[in-house]
């Protein structure tokens, strides 16, 4: 019997776990997925809002303001990639301005420090960033706007719940869920059940479907797809802050920002669909996103498009964040988390861990560990540190991904380590490998080979993304 | 008849024009290099291919070695070559132009190694 | 730190004839730095014949043209180091690579050749929509995976772009058992040489659609199920009326190749927007002094043997280099007009030696019956004609001596189509 099942591995369901392993506890986490970070937390814009965007009072300013200040604390302690970078919500019209100060009093009703931003002139705003457009007339220029890496930030969310004792369960997809004595026996795709006092319901697109196995009061996350354009690092210099655009009659706007890797991002479009996994881009989702990010900096160039991807914002029907125990007693929810979610999650994580070791008056873990040493990424490093990394690992001195400079000792490192990568899409998350230029042209042969190694499989089952995925389906001798 | 085509012998690709109307006195033009004019002949009366493939080694760093026929042959022959070929399996050491299967289905070819395998 | 006359990065085609030359023209304080296990580049891959034609009068397939260069870099006991990628180098020619061995080493040299060939255009630079899922792989990816791994990348399969690479794979992958459903151009024309056309579709009864693309890519439990393609107008926007799905498990894409560049931005090297490779002179000397280019990284060719050619050539230019320093400094630029895209090098550096310029260009078109040609000052003085020029085959035109001559400071070459 598990204390606490927390469905779902999003950056949700691996902040919450690594805030409940500072409990004393059996704590599980499942993912239907082969791998955490598997759905919005791998798709998203990266961006840690400063929190003026959210009507005032809603979970999503409460949580935005006070996770977005947690932030650069926790990306030191989980060694996650983030910078602070500033944002501008751009305005083009002389008639929308008074929307900017509209924006900059919510953020300061919703938290935000006043010195944090500041409405500039759009020749202002081309000062500090020269390639916004000539057409902006003012800008709120919001100095506390950070940027982080998703997917990183979850993967060491969970890296760190893993070594504290929390138990992950992947390729887990809950069929069904069902309240008896008090406890809840929920089961799996696979026919085993799993018992357990308490339920967290991180499910993202899927915590309707979630929920309204167990709750009387349903609710419905409607499926928003967002498509995303990725520039080579050649265009890192476009832009240093994050360009947000006013919303318009036109609608909203999309955004053009650095990552925390260089890259420049451009999107996301915003379509509501009724499918929970289709994460297929398409023509026109990619031509409206580039269009409409060309407003923003007229300069950017399709030709130095690099990918493309779309992910799923999980959006409740209530239009803010579901956070907190059911009408079902332990039953807790953490629904609905989309934008500002990646900037909220650190703090939510804290307030439903709280939570469920107040119900279940959990001991506090002495021993918990908070520190977690990601992966040297030999690209960002020294010279002289390099020098000493192959001196101690020989491996470090084997480059694999060329364009991206990963060496086979981080690739090794990155299957070897808690809760590690088993497939390519996992290497590339953990390490990059495989994000450059090239998109994996000269590195996947060269990871097939490593990850069968180093996982004792036969390269034939060596998948993109687990099930089904495999690279090549035989031998040609 | 003439039949267009263009020559494969070499990357320049001519546009050939073969006339067959009599199958004794076969006449090529558009060709640059006589090596054009055999091939228009010959693709109008027994077409052959050089066919390249790889086979699979023992005892190497590599597991496979390219291999490629000797001579042309004859173009319904390939997959029935390329059947052998699957089945032909070396030990190491390889070395460039050694001969790993003789006289491949009564072709007249053989199958030669076109890379070195080194021992291990 | 270590110093070294001649670093040459790459010891594929480009390095090893490079290498070769340079050696002949009496430099011996020199290596070869190879990031792959073993010396030849892609040419280990391309296991099929056609090479060598111009350099050895005979047809070689790809590894025995490699060995070729191997053998005789071999028996000049020129040094090379494998598994060694280069990660840096500055405009002062301080090269830093790293390897297993020697860790992280920085190496000063006197002249650098930069020799590191091109990379494949991947799906995501070309915007297809679709599902994110395996099976999508660029040619030369599958080329490796089948020649040199001995892997299948799936047996349903179509390729989207007619280059070389795409129709020496539709062949090599239908030897190999697989069903190639289409190959799908884009353009109203093949980038690939017609030779292949011919062998490698034509033999095979396997379709080449022209004016066509991909518009989506169907995904089912984690592999491409189909692909959806569609005719283009003449934008190339594609027809959506026109759309037709076909079954397969596997897209292979041969869309154009990039010179691979990364090193000489570091270096500051001035980058042709056009070839996406530095812009040199004759001696293949790019804007940074010592720095030199040739073979893929400095323009995609379509023939090894043209490869080999032009890195001897930058191997003795950079030989002379070494030993005798910067030549003139003026520089007459050399211009591609009237249809012609590009031409290299893209400056003549007059000097006393009159050597033969040997200008390589490629056409923006198909245009036929026309003459290609070299103008001084608005005079031809050398040209070349051709029933067809492609935007596919790279043409050349040598200047002998007594024209190079002619050439002098200020005056204005182009190489331009007559009659188009």
């Amino acid at each position: 019997m598990y204390d606490v099942l927390i469905v779902g591995g999003g950056v949700i369901g691996c902040s919450v776990a690594r805030e409940l392993s500072r409990y004393v506890g059996k704590f599980v986490l499942i993912e239907k997925e082969n791998d955490v970070s598997m759905g919005t937390s791998k798709a998203n814009s990266g961006i840690v809002h400063a929190g003026f965007d959210a009507k005032t009072g809603s979970n999503k300013a409460i949580y935005n303001v006070l996770g977005a200040r947690m932030m650069e604390e926790l990306s030191k302690e989980l060694d996650f990639p983030y910078r602070k970078n500033g944002a501008f919500v751009l305005c083009f019209d002389k008639k929308d301005e008074g929307k900017l100060k509209e924006l900059y009093d919510q953020g300061v009703a919703n938290g935000v420090k006043a010195e944090d931003m500041e409405i500039v002139s759009g020749d202002r705003a081309r000062e500090l960033e020269p390639n916004v457009s000539p057409e902006v007339t003012a800008a709120l220029y919001v100095k506390a706007s950070a940027i982080a890496s998703p997917y990183e930030m979850t993967v060491a969310y969970a890296e760190n719940a893993c070594v504290n004792g929390v138990e992950f369960k992947l390729d887990a997809e809950v069929v069904s869920i069902v309240k008896k004595d008090g406890v809840f026996d929920v089961k799996l795709a696979d026919g085993s059940v799993l018992q357990a006092k308490v339920v967290v319901n991180c499910a993202g697109v899927y915590a309707d479907v979630i929920n309204n196995m167990v709750c009387d009061k349903k609710f419905k996350i409607i499926s928003r797809k967002g498509e995303y354009c990725l520039l080579d690092k050649k265009c890192g210099g476009l832009t240093d802050a994050t360009l947000f655009q006013l919303p318009t009659a036109m609608g909203k706007g999309v955004l053009v920002a650095p990552s925390t890797h260089g890259n420049i991002l451009v999107g996301p479009t915003a379509d509501d669909i009724p499918s929970k996994d289709d994460v297929d881009t398409t023509y026109e989702g990619l031509n409206n996103a580039f269009d409409k990010a060309s407003l923003s900096v007229p300069s950017l160039n399709r030709r130095n498009i690099i990918t493309q991807f779309a992910g799923l914002r999980a959006h409740a029907d209530v239009n803010d964040f579901i956070i907190g125990e059911s009408d079902v007693e332990n039953f807790f929810n953490v629904a609905g988390i989309e934008s500002p979610g990646l900037s909220s999650a650190p703090a939510i994580a804290v307030d439903v861990a709280e939570d469920i070791a107040k119900k279940l008056s959990l001991q506090v873990n002495k021993s918990f560990n908070g520190k977690r040493k990601g992966i040297p990424h030999f690209a960002t490093m020294s010279d002289e540190d390099r020098q000493k990394l192959i001196a101690q690992n020989k491996l470090y001195g084997r480059i694999v991904c060329r364009c991206e400079n990963v060496t086979e000792g981080e690739i090794v490192d990155a299957i070897n380590r808690p809760l590690g990568a088993r497939d390519m899409d996992g290497i590339k998350r953990r390490t990059r490998a495989g994000m450059g230029r090239c998109q994996a042209g000269f590195c996947t042969p060269r990871v097939m080979e490593i990850l069968s190694r180093e996982l004792d499989k036969d390269p034939t089952e060596i998948t993109k993304f687990g099930k089904g995925s495999n690279l090549v389906i035989g031998r040609t001798k | 008849m003439v039949r267009k085509m263009i020559c494969i012998s070499c990357p320049l690709g001519c546009h050939l024009e073969v006339d067959c109307s009599d199958m004794n006195d076969i006449k090529v033009s558009g060709n640059t290099c006589p090596r054009g004019k055999i091939y228009g002949i010959n693709e109008v009366t027994a077409p052959k291919r050089m066919v390249t493939s790889s086979v699979k080694v023992n005892g190497s760093d590599a597991v496979l070695v390219s291999v490629k026929t000797s001579e042309p042959v004859p173009k319904d022959k390939i997959f029935e070559c390329l059947d052998v070929i699957k089945t032909i399996s070396v030990d190491a050491p390889v070395k460039i132009g050694d001969v790993l299967y003789e006289n491949i289905c009564g072709c007249g070819s053989n199958i030669v190694a076109t890379k070195h395998a080194d021992k291990i | 730190m270590k110093t070294c006359d001649l670093v040459i990065i790459g010891g594929g085609p480009a390095g090893l004839a490079a290498a070769k030359a340079a050696y002949d023209c009496g430099v011996r304080d020199m290596i070869i730095l190879e990031r792959e296990a073993q010396l030849g580049g892609i040419l280990n891959q391309c296991i099929h014949n056609g090479f060598g034609l111009h350099t050895f009068k005979e047809e070689l397939t790809g590894p025995e043209y490699a060995q070729r260069y191997i053998d005789m870099v071999l028996e000049r006991n020129i040094p090379y180091k494998l598994d060694s990628t280069v990660i840096n180098i500055d405009k002062n020619r301080v090269v830093t690579y790293v390897n297993e061995e020697d860790g992280l080493q920085k190496v000063q040299a006197k002249a650098v050749i930069l020799s590191c060939g091109c990379r494949e255009r991947p799906r995501g630079a070309i915007n297809i929509a679709g599902a994110r899922v395996a099976g999508v792989y660029s040619a030369g990816t599958a080329q490796k995976l089948v020649n040199i791994d001995g892997f299948m990348p799936g047996k349903e399969v179509v390729i989207l772009g007619s280059g070389d690479i795409g129709l020496i794979m539709a062949r090599r992958m239908t030897f190999e058992g697989a069903s190639v459903k289409a190959v799908v151009e884009l353009m109203p024309y093949s980038s690939g040489l017609n030779r292949n056309i011919v062998q490698c579709l034509n033999d095979f009864n396997i379709p080449l659609k022209f004016s066509h693309t991909v518009v989506d890519i169907k995904g089912k439990d984690g592999r491409v199920s189909s692909v959806v393609i569609a005719q283009v107008d003449d934008k190339l926007k594609p027809i959506m009326e026109t759309a037709e799905e076909i079954q397969c498990d596997t897209l292979l894409l041969s869309v154009g190749l990039l010179p691979e560049n990364e090193l000489a931005g570091y270096a500051d090297v001035n980058l042709s927007p056009i070839t996406g490779g530095a812009v040199v002179n004759d001696k293949m000397m790019t804007s940074v002094e010592g720095i030199f280019e040739c073979g893929n990284v400095l323009h995609v060719h379509d023939l090894v043997d043209f490869v080999s050619e032009e890195s001897e050539h930058a191997g003795k230019c950079a030989a002379e280099y070494i030993a005798k320093g910067c030549g003139s400094s003026e520089k007459i630029p050399v211009k591609g007009v009237n249809g012609v895209r590009y031409v290299v090098p893209q400056i003549i550096n007059k000097d006393d030696d009159f050597e033969p310029i040997s200008l390589k260009m490629r056409v923006g078109n198909v245009f036929k019956n026309v003459e290609v040609a070299v103008m001084l000052d608005g005079e031809k003085i050398a040209s070349k004609k051709k029933q067809i020029v492609t935007p596919g085959e790279m043409e050349t035109i040598v200047l002998k001596s007594d024209l190079v001559q002619k050439v002098k400071n200020g005056a204005n070459v182009e190489v331009t189509l007559i009659g188009r």
